[in-house]
Parts: structure tokens; C-alpha cells; sequence
């Protein structure tokens, strides 16, 4: 119900939406400028543009369509494709790439309507794939039992990575925003020393990777044929638990509360530290679910590289989705297709995989500055949400 | 911009939650306690008997040699441990009473401590003390850089997560300009250029468009590593010999100071960014607290307020000191490529930006505690890797994982009382 409300609100407001709608275009023309101007056959034709200007254009548009083109063949539908599955095998990869980033976008979220800035989805990651994969490699559990044993290992081993720095902040008041970064770095020296160890390294190899998830404990497709898989529907019910507990429970209001003004909410008898530690442990857990499905339906072994930058990807994912449950899967979805169509237009035009990342972070600094959109497109008063100053600072 | 309608969180204080007097003097006193038991009963009693530790002083081809120093193991352990133990028991009868350590005691406690760890893990083994102490000021020069430019900036207030994008923003243009001239002089100037760029992004975002400084900060550090590797895949990877031989500096001797046993050829054999960080150390500190264009920024970072009201102009302010530490920041950057590796490299400051920020707030928002605090964390790195390589029973992924347990520790126990500057994080909106 809370998500069709959120949907509701959020359609009637309608200037975040094309605020939004603005900003991507905006990012997209400046990496298209950045496409052009590196692209080596440009450069080639750039020496004689005043004797032969159509030569620098046509480079210049060859360029920028076949990695557009790319892009969206990548992740959305391939024409081109011989069957049906292939068709809609570019949309199955968009819903893989979404599916973490997605739970790792409402592990950052989460604890920012608390008032927290949780950076440490990263580490939280790598514990949770590092609990659900060994649950699911080394364990031996019935069909079924099994996923969810492994599932349940991962948001506990996100929980307790979350749950250190929320600990830390509470008693001790250290800033998360250093803990939760230092604790990334322990993580991954923490996975890159147990692929070395006997428990978790594959027999007969001897570079650090993990056995392959016991078919048991793999999430099954959830189209034959296809790489998209039951994580995502995971996802998504945590995406619905998130956006009930912020909208219709006594904890969400709570952590709100907190988030808005931490000392009315200590006036009001409501416990500061004790919210900080309980929103760091749910946070610590989604992030943790998207290990999981990251080990245990995309990759199916652990690897030092599993978490991939994910947690910083996370982050943008959640400020384009104004830190709502809605809102992050949708952009979850959106960053998901950049993602899987960056991966086709690096293969099929060379164009680098990481001029996504440019596209996302400048997004989120559009509709973080709204009068600047305004102002590129002469726009009138394109509605400010989300994103606001925080009123009282935060000492780091 | 209300934040309860959008329902969007601000930061929370920090302030409300930090312990009161009497906690910390129990934590500082229970983390000496430990550590000032582990020195003598661990490092003492665990050395072999018999054993000599060796400590190489000079490097073979000084003027000065002076022959390798070998101390017996368990001997000078547990004596430098029983020193710990005694200065712990000082420091802990002292802050049970209420009063603080000595920064003096404090700090000859660390060094005994590490000095007596040193006999222990080193015992039947030789360690050449110049390139341990070389290689910990190497590795402390970014993060220098990186914590002054944390210095600039938040002492007016505006905080800067964005020192990671900085440094290696830093790092590709130095990298592109002195391979493309072929100039590593005009390399050097490019650093700053880039760090400059990106603070002013940071500085455009934050008082401009009032976003939260926090966010801005992640946000570049992303779009920063996307631009670098996009650029570094399409152009300096298929192109390296145009785009990515830049050349290095080499070391300079100073005359005379460079002959001194030990800290000469550490201190004064090094390449012309080492020297730079020594200028900007002491330029910075002066500039902060000794001149008047020091005391308008701390006031504009302590009440913006009051110092709008006498007519320091804030915004100017602060976009001034934004700017100027994303080129501090920036010209650190250019170490990496131009003082160390000879190439750029995908992500190549790999989080150092961030160990700088620890290292600022470590060293509590000042020029001479964040140099301490990069030297103590670029020490354990180095340390790490010279303990991995002559062979210790702890594996060296653990011993990686020091510095950021270290900052974690520092964070949360030992900087507890330092006051951060008070407008630190809020915009600055004039009513």
C-alpha cells in the first residue's frame, strides 16, 4: 500500500520527475561530448576540419550513435536478435545489474532519513557475500532451505559490518562517515585473506577464488534461458519492508524522527544512539542481501573483486531516488540498463564501461542543484526535492 | 528546503553524543593499561632467548656509516617494555584522576612501544631503519597533502570528502601534461590545475547551490574515477607512449643536512615534491594561526555569523578555501605519477584520499597534527610491508588492514575531545 501511495505523491509533484528527465539528458550530452572528443578517429579528423568539415562531423556522429546505440541495444531490446529470448535478453541484463544496486541503494537510504551518511555499503558487501557464499558452497542443506539459510547468512554478516561503526557512532561518537570508509578497506583485505585460506579456496587453484555455489543454495532464474534471477524478487520485498517500516511502523518513525531533528526526537524520550544502532544494523543487512544475490545468483563464487564498486554505484542510485524505497528501485532500474548497456557499447565500440559512472554522478549533482538545470533549459521553477542542506552540519 | 517535508535527513550533530569527562578518562586509561602490558609480556617474554635484533642506521654507501646496531632481542624488548609499562602506569594513574597525558609521555610511549614490537618481530633478523623510515615518509606525502587540503577547507567550514577525486584528479593531469610536453616541470603545475577544478565543483555545489557538502564530496570522488579510467581506457592505455611516459623526478641531496646518520637520508634525499610538502606544512600552519588572513578563516568556520557581521565576506571565504585545498590536494595527486610510479593508473590513489581525511581529523584540524598523523599512519603501512617481506607469522593481509584499523581506533577513542570547527558541514545562508 505505502508504495502505491509513494508512487501516487510522487506522480502528482511531477516537477521531480522532470527535473530528473532534465538532468540524465544533461549528463548524457556532456559524456557525448566527452565520447566525441576522445574517440581516436575524431582526433584523426580533427586536424583538417577547416579544409573538410564533414569528415570531423561524421566521426563525430558515427561515434557518439554506435555508442548510444549501443547503449540501449545493450539494455533495453536487441533488434537485431535471432530469437525471442534474445530479444529480451539486453532487458534480463539491466534487471541483473539492478538487482544490488538496488539493495545496496536502500542500504544507503535507510540510515540517511536517520540522518546518517552510510558509506560502508561497500564492506557490508563483501560480509555478505562472504556469509552467503560460504553458507552456500560449504554447507551441504535441502533444495530451497538452503537459499535461504545462505540469504539469511548474508544479512547477517551485512548486519554486524553495519552494525560496528552504528556501535562506534553511538558510544563513542565516531563519524560513520570514517568508520564505515576505513571498514570497506578491512573487508576486502578481510575476503582477499580468506580466499587464501583452505575453508575458502577452490581445490586445485591457486589463484583466490571460491568453490561454485552448491546448486542448492544458487538462486534459480526466474526465466528460463535468461541471467535474471529470484534476487531480484528478494529486492523488491525488501524494497516493500524498507518503505513499510519508514511509512507504517513505530521504529521508522522513530529513526525519522531522528533524522529530522535528533534533539527534539531526545526530548520527545526517544533513544538517539540506540536508533543510530538499529538503522546501521538494518542498513548493514541490505547492503549484506546485496552480496548475497550477487554471490549466490550473478557471480555463484566469490572472487576478491565481488563487490565491484558497488557501494559508491549504490549511493548515486539512492540520491536519484531521493533516498525512498520507490524511488531507488526505479533508479536502481535506470542505473542498472547504464550499466548493462555500458557493458555492450565497451564491447562492441570500445567506448569504456566507466564514462557510466560520469553519467551517474553528474545526475545526481543536476538534481542536486536544481536552479542550475533550471538555468541550462530555461525551465521555470523545477520543484527543489530532496537533497536539502542539512540544517545542522555534521562534524567530521 | 525544509527537510521534514521532502523527508530527506540533515547530518546529525555530532557534539550531543560525544562521552563526557569521566568516560574518557576510563577509555584512555584502559587502552594505555592494555597496551602497556602487551609491551613487556608479549614483545619481552615472547622473544627468543638469545637472539639479536639488528638495526641497519645508515645506509652502506653513507659518508657517515656507522655499523649496524644489534641489540639482544628479548634484553632490550622487555626493557623497552617495562618503560612502556611504567609510562602507562603514570598515564593511567592520571586520567583516573581526572587529568589528561602529556603529549610528551604519550608520544615517548608510542615510540618505546613500537621500538620494543620492532626487537620482537625482528629478533635473529636485520632491518635497515633508513629505508623503513624512507618509505613511511613516501607513503605519507598524499595523505599530507590530501589532510592539508582538509585543513584549508574545513577550517572555514566546508567540508571535504572530495580529497580522493582531488589526488587523483591530480595524478592524470600531471601524468597527461608531462608525458604530452615532455616537461615534468610543467607536470607539477598541471597537478594543482586539476585539484583546483575539482574544488571548485565542490566549492560551486556547496555555497552556490547550498547541496549537502557530504554528498557533493562521494559524488565527485565517483565522477572523478569514472573521467580518469573513461580517459585512461580510451586514450592513455591504447596510446601510453604519447600520453602516459611521463618522467619522474629524481632525488635531490641537500648538501651537508643529507650527510646526517639517519634522518638526513630520510629527511633530506628526496625528490622536489617531498620539499614542496615541507614548505606547505610550515605555509599552511603559519598562514592558519599566525596572520590575519588565518583568523578570518578559522572565523568564518567558528561562527560565520559573527564573521559576516564585521564584514568578512563568507561566501568569498570559503569558495577561496575550497578552491585552494582542492590545488593543495591536487598537487599531491601529482606524486603518485610523477614522484613515484612514472604512469598513470586506473584508481591508482586507491582510498588514500580518505585515510587523509582521518589523517586531518587525527591530527584535529591542524597542519602539524595532520603531518604527525600521515607520518604514524604511512609508518604502519610501510611497516606492514617491510614485516611481510623478512617473514612474520601474521598474514599480510592482516597486516594491511592496520592503518584503516588504526584510523578506526583513532576515530573513535582517541579524538574523542578534539572540537571540530563549529560551523564545519552547515551552509551559510545570509538572512
Amino acid at each position: 500500500m505505502s508504495l502505491v501511495r509513494d508512487l501516487r505523491s510522487r506522480a502528482l509533484s511531477g516537477g521531480g520527475a522532470l527535473l530528473t528527465v532534465l538532468a540524465l539528458v544533461l549528463a548524457l550530452l556532456i559524456s557525448a561530448v566527452l565520447i566525441v572528443f576522445s574517440d581516436p578517429d575524431v582526433l584523426e579528423a580533427l586536424p583538417y576540419f577547416f579544409a573538410y568539415p564533414p569528415d570531423t562531423f561524421a566521426a563525430m556522429w558515427e561515434s557518439v550513435s554506435s555508442a548510444y546505440w549501443a547503449l540501449f541495444t545493450g539494455s533495453i531490446v536487441d533488434p537485431g536478435a535471432q530469437s525471442v529470448r534474445g530479444f529480451f535478453a539486453p532487458l534480463s541484463e539491466t534487471l541483473v545489474n539492478a538487482t544490488p544496486l538496488i539493495a545496496a541503494g536502500l542500504a544507503f537510504g535507510l540510515p540517511f532519513r536517520t540522518g546518517l551518511f552510510y558509506i560502508g555499503g561497500e564492506g557490508a558487501i563483501v560480509l555478505g557475500a562472504i556469509c552467503a557464499g560460504y553458507v552456500g558452497f560449504a554447507w551441504d542443506l535441502p533444495i530451497v532451505i538452503h537459499l535461504l539459510v545462505a540469504v539469511a547468512a548474508g544479512l547477517l554478516g551485512g548486519a554486524v559490518w553495519g552494525g560496528i561503526p552504528g556501535l562506534l557512532k553511538a558510544r563513542t561518537g565516531a563519524h560513520e562517515v570514517i568508520t564505515t570508509i576505513m571498514l570497506n578497506y578491512v573487508a576486502l583485505y578481510l575476503i582477499a585473506y580468506l580466499l587464501t585460506t583452505s575453508a575458502f579456496q577452490r581445490p586445485g587453484r591457486s589463484d583466490p577464488i571460491s568453490p561454485v555455489i552448491d546448486a542448492s543454495a544458487q538462486m534459480p532464474a526466474l526465466v528460463p534461458g535468461l541471467r535474471v534471477h529470484v534476487g531480484l524478487v528478494f529486492v523488491l520485498i525488501a524494497a516493500g519492508v524498507v518503505s513499510w517500516l519508514l511509512t507504517r511502523s513505530t521504529l521508522g518513525f522513530r529513526l525519522r524522527a531522528v533524522g529530522s531533528n535528533p534533539d527534539a526526537a531526545r526530548n520527545a524520550g526517544m533513544g538517539v544512539g540506540r536508533s543510530y544502532v538499529e538503522v546501521m544494523l538494518i542498513a548493514g543487512a541490505l547492503a549484506g542481501l546485496a552480496g548475497a544475490v550477487e554471490a549466490l545468483g550473478t557471480q555463484r563464487t566469490l572472487t576478491g573483486g565481488i563487490s565491484a564498486g558497488l557501494g559508491f554505484d549504490a549511493i548515486t542510485v539512492a540520491l536519484l531516488g531521493r533516498s525512498r524505497p520507490l524511488g531507488t528501485v526505479l533508479a536502481g532500474l535506470l542505473f542498472g540498463a547504464l550499466r548493462a548497456g555500458g557493458i555492450d557499447m565497451q564491447a562492441e565500440t570500445g567506448t569504456p564501461v566507466d564514462i557510466i559512472l560520469v553519467v551517474q554522478s553528474l545526475v545526481v549533482l543536476f538534481i542536486a542543484a536544481p536552479p542550475l538545470v533550471k538555468s541550462v533549459f530555461r525551465v521555470r521553477a523545477v520543484e527543489a526535492d530532496g537533497l536539502a542542506p542539512a540544517t545542522k552540519g555534521s562534524s567530521l | 528546503m525544509s527537510t521534514t517535508t521532502s523527508g530527506l535527513a540533515s547530518a546529525a550533530p555530532d557534539h550531543d553524543i560525544t562521552p563526557t569527562v569521566r568516560e574518557r578518562g576510563w577509555k584512555n586509561a584502559i587502552i594505555f593499561a592494555v597496551l602497556g602490558l602487551i609491551a613487556p609480556l608479549a614483545f619481552g617474554l615472547g622473544s627468543p632467548a638469545g637472539a639479536t635484533s639488528t638495526f641497519e642506521v645508515t645506509l652502506p654507501d653513507a659518508v657517515l656509516f656507522i655499523e649496524p646496531i644489534g641489540v639482544p632481542s628479548q634484553t632490550a624488548a622487555l626493557a623497552l617494555g617495562l618503560l612502556c609499562l611504567a609510562l602507562a602506569g603514570f598515564a593511567v594513574f592520571r586520567e583516573l584522576r581526572g587529568f589528561r597525558t602529556p603529549r610528551t609521555v604519550a608520544a615517548v610511549f608510542g615510540v618505546a612501544w613500537v621500538l620494543s614490537f620492532l626487537c620482537w618481530a625482528v629478533a635473529d633478523k636485520s632491518i635497515s631503519m633508513v629505508g623503513l623510515l624512507q618509505g613511511s615518509l613516501l607513503l605519507a606525502v598524499p595523505l599530507v597533502f590530501g589532510a592539508l587540503s582538509g585543513v584549508l577547507s574545513e577550517r572555514a567550514g566546508v567540508i571535504n570528502i572530495a580529497i580522493e577525486g582531488q589526488l587523483l584528479a591530480g595524478a592524470f593531469l600531471s601524468a597527461v601534461v608531462a608525458s604530452v610536453s615532455d616537461n615534468v616541470y610543467l607536470g607539477l603545475l598541471a597537478a594543482p590545475v586539476a585539484g583546483l577544478l575539482i574544488g571548485l565543483l565542490l566549492a560551486v555545489f556547496t555555497i552556490r547551490y547550498v547541496v549537502d557538502q557530504i554528498i557533493v564530496g562521494v559524488v565527485l570522488v565517483v565522477f572523478v574515477v569514472g573521467l580518469t579510467s573513461f580517459l585512461y581506457g580510451r586514450l592513455l592505455a591504447p596510446q601510453a607512449d604519447v600520453f602516459n611516459t611521463p618522467e619522474t623526478f629524481s632525488s635531490i641531496a641537500i648538501p651537508l643536512l643529507s650527510d646526517i646518520p639517519l634522518l638526513g637520508a630520510v629527511l633530506f634525499e628526496q625528490s622536489i615534491i617531498v620539499y614542496l610538502m615541507y614548505g606547505a606544512v610550515a605555509l599552511v600552519h603559519v598562514a592558519i594561526f599566525h596572520t590575519r588572513w588565518g583568523l578570518r578563516v578559522r572565523s568564518v568556520g567558528e561562527h560565520p555569523q559573527a564573521a559576516d557581521t564585521v564584514g568578512i565576506n563568507v561566501y568569498r571565504t570559503r569558495f577561496r578555501q575550497v578552491a585552494l585545498g582542492g590545488a593543495m590536494a591536487g598537487l599531491g595527486g601529482a606524486f603518485f605519477t610523477l614522484g613515484q610510479v612514472g604512469a598513470f593508473g586506473e584508481q591508482m590513489t586507491s582510498g588514500k584520499g580518505f585515510i587523509a581525511l582521518a589523517a586531518m581529523i587525527f591530527g584535529r584540524h591542524r597542519p602539524l597534527g595532520a603531518l604527525g598523523a600521515a607520518l604514524l599512519f604511512g609508518f604502519a603501512d610501510n611497516l606492514q610491508s617491510y614485516l611481510s617481506i623478512i617473514g612474520t607469522p601474521i598474514p599480510s593481509q592482516f597486516m594491511l588492514m592496520v592503518p584503516y584499523l588504526v584510523t578506526v581506533f583513532a576515530v573513535a577513542g582517541l579524538v574523542g575531545r578534539h572540537r571540530p570547527p563549529a560551523a564545519i558541514g552547515r551552509p551559510y545562508i545570509k538572512s
